[in-house]
């Protein structure tokens, strides 16, 4: 973990470019967390399609993040893990996977990368569920 | 080049040139020590004794009252600990504002844990601390009153005169954090009633590592620091040559240019302001329309967050400041911001900007290019669209 102050190049780098920010008007699941008063908030939308084997995977992911450098790179990271992954793989990411992708996080800043990880699990419940 | 525009001097100003050459002699041909007898100390004495008056020149005050320290933060400490230790057999009660700097909130605060009774009081939407509140406050225990001169963040300006007065008529002294206003605009102690007064150096282009406390005759004060005896025995400690002449200069300097610095900047604020809220939408200015900072101009954006925002300024190449919790080691939103009134979520999206003695209209016009393109494109990012609902 860093100091606090300081960023490693890949945060800097998906905050710059993120590429996944966004919505998908006909998602199959949708997750938010977090809370305006803390200063963070996620929202996640997730397409749901089939790979080869007939498992069903994150075909397209979309998000909007209302917070800090960590909150907005940490979910840029979780769209990147995430997308392709059987919906059973992409409920076994953690915070520790996305704190890595991106190199690491301050360490009061950890919270980000949970926060994403909750998000993407909310979007697909709710999917499951309407299921 | 890539551009590098600094909007941060409320932060920190750099050092003017003109005080880095005076400084330089200090610290190996002109060196020794102020307590020495001999010709070595005695030199340095002297060029320490006119800075002394230098200080004192700017805010009329006589030059044996003027004592330096290490940093404004030590000032303030000095006063706040040092009035209570001192007068604790008069009363323990301390009167101080809700947006005063950490270093006397945290200092009250710590006293309060020892049995010292601290009253915060509240401020308006603007910052303004009521002169009438802090008459209602006083009690006949009271030993301190401690209202900062202007904000570090919304650059509001006190209304130190009347608030002296309330206190020079209570018998109660008074101190002013004025780390932020001396060298800025014009301070008289006699005239504003002042009986303490912090200043920094570094916030008005001389160097990190010094500062002053101005302290009216008469009052008592417990040392923070015993040893040597410097400083009339209120701050023992080897005094810093170099950073005293270099403060010295600055304020030299500050005293031939400060009336034109304070218009030129005056009219800067006031076009970034102006452009910033008609280019933005959902922008709101904080603090006191006029009753400001020459150099502070501090916005909130709704449905973004500020360390984002100043991320994004930064690579832009603009380095600007944020009250969000974000920003901050305590995740916890600016006190400031939140006592005049802004919800967190509204604090979390504050900008502030604050200009200097080197800022050019086409830095401020930069920013007012640069800035509303950043907004947009972080509100693009957030799931917030209008309005505080996902």
């Amino acid at each position: 973990m860093t100091e606090f102050n300081s960023y490693t190049k890949k945060v800097m780098e998906l905050f710059k470019n993120p590429k996944y920010v966004g919505e998908l008007k006909d998602a199959d699941g949708i997750g938010i967390e977090g809370n305006v008063v803390c200063g963070d908030v996620m929202k996640v939308f997730i397409k749901v399609g089939k790979n080869k084997t007939g498992k069903e995977i994150i075909k397209d992911i979309r998000y909007q993040t209302f917070g800090c450098v960590a909150a907005i790179s940490s979910t840029e990271a979780l769209a990147r893990i995430a997308k392709g992954k059987t919906l059973e793989e992409a409920l076994k990411i953690t915070s520790k996977d996305i704190a890595e992708y991106l190199g690491s996080l301050p360490k009061i800043k950890f919270h980000c990368s949970v926060l994403g990880v909750k998000t993407l699990h909310k979007a697909i419940n709710e999917y499951l569920e309407k299921k | 080049m890539k551009k590098r525009i600094y909007l941060d001097y409320a932060a920190t100003t750099p050092t003017d040139p003109r005080v880095v050459k005076a400084m330089l002699p200090y610290f190996s041909k002109q060196f020794g020590n102020t307590m020495s007898i001999h010709s070595f100390g005695q030199r340095v004495r002297q060029a320490v004794e006119d800075t002394r008056m230098k200080i004192a020149g700017l805010v009329h005050a006589e030059a044996s009252d003027i004592f330096f320290t290490g940093s404004a933060t030590e000032a303030n400490n000095l006063v706040i600990k040092g009035i209570a230790w001192a007068n604790k057999d008069k009363g323990k009660h301390i009167i101080i504002s809700s947006t005063e700097h950490h270093c006397v909130l945290n200092a009250a605060e710590w006293l309060g844990k020892q049995g010292f009774d601290i009253t915060v009081l509240p401020v308006d939407k603007y910052g303004l601390v009521k002169p009438e509140s802090v008459e209602q406050a006083l009690r006949k225990d009271t030993i301190l009153v401690s209202i900062m001169h202007a904000n570090n963040e919304i650059g509001t300006i006190e209304p130190i005169k009347e608030i002296g007065k309330v206190c020079r008529d209570a018998g109660v002294p008074f101190h002013t954090d004025a780390a932020q206003s001396f060298g800025k605009i014009p301070i008289d102690v006699e005239r504003m009633n002042i009986d303490m007064l912090t200043a920094s150096s570094h916030k008005m282009y001389g160097p990190l590592g010094v500062s002053a406390l101005y302290v009216r005759k008469g009052i008592k004060i417990e040392p923070l620091l015993h040893g040597g005896g410097q400083e009339q025995n209120l701050r023992s400690s080897t005094v810093n040559v170099a950073g005293v002449v270099g403060f010295g200069k600055a304020v030299e300097i500050a005293k031939k240019e400060m009336k034109r610095e304070a218009r030129v900047q005056t009219r800067l604020r006031d076009h970034l302001i102006k452009n910033i809220l008609s280019k933005v939408e959902d922008s709101h200015l904080n603090g006191h329309p006029k009753r400001r900072l020459p150099n502070n101009a501090n916005f909130w954006f709704a449905y973004i967050e500020g360390e984002s925002l100043i991320m994004k300024m930064d690579a832009a190449g603009i380095a600007a400041g944020t009250g969000s919790a974000c920003s901050s080691l305590r995740l916890e939103p600016s006190h400031v911001l939140l006592a005049i009134g802004l919800k967190p979520e509204e604090a979390h999206g504050s900008l502030r900007m604050s200009l200097g003695r080197f800022t050019e209209k086409s830095d401020v016009d930069y920013a007012i290019r640069v800035l509303p393109k950043i907004v947009k494109n972080l509100r693009n990012i957030s799931p917030f669209k209008g309005s505080w609902k996902t």
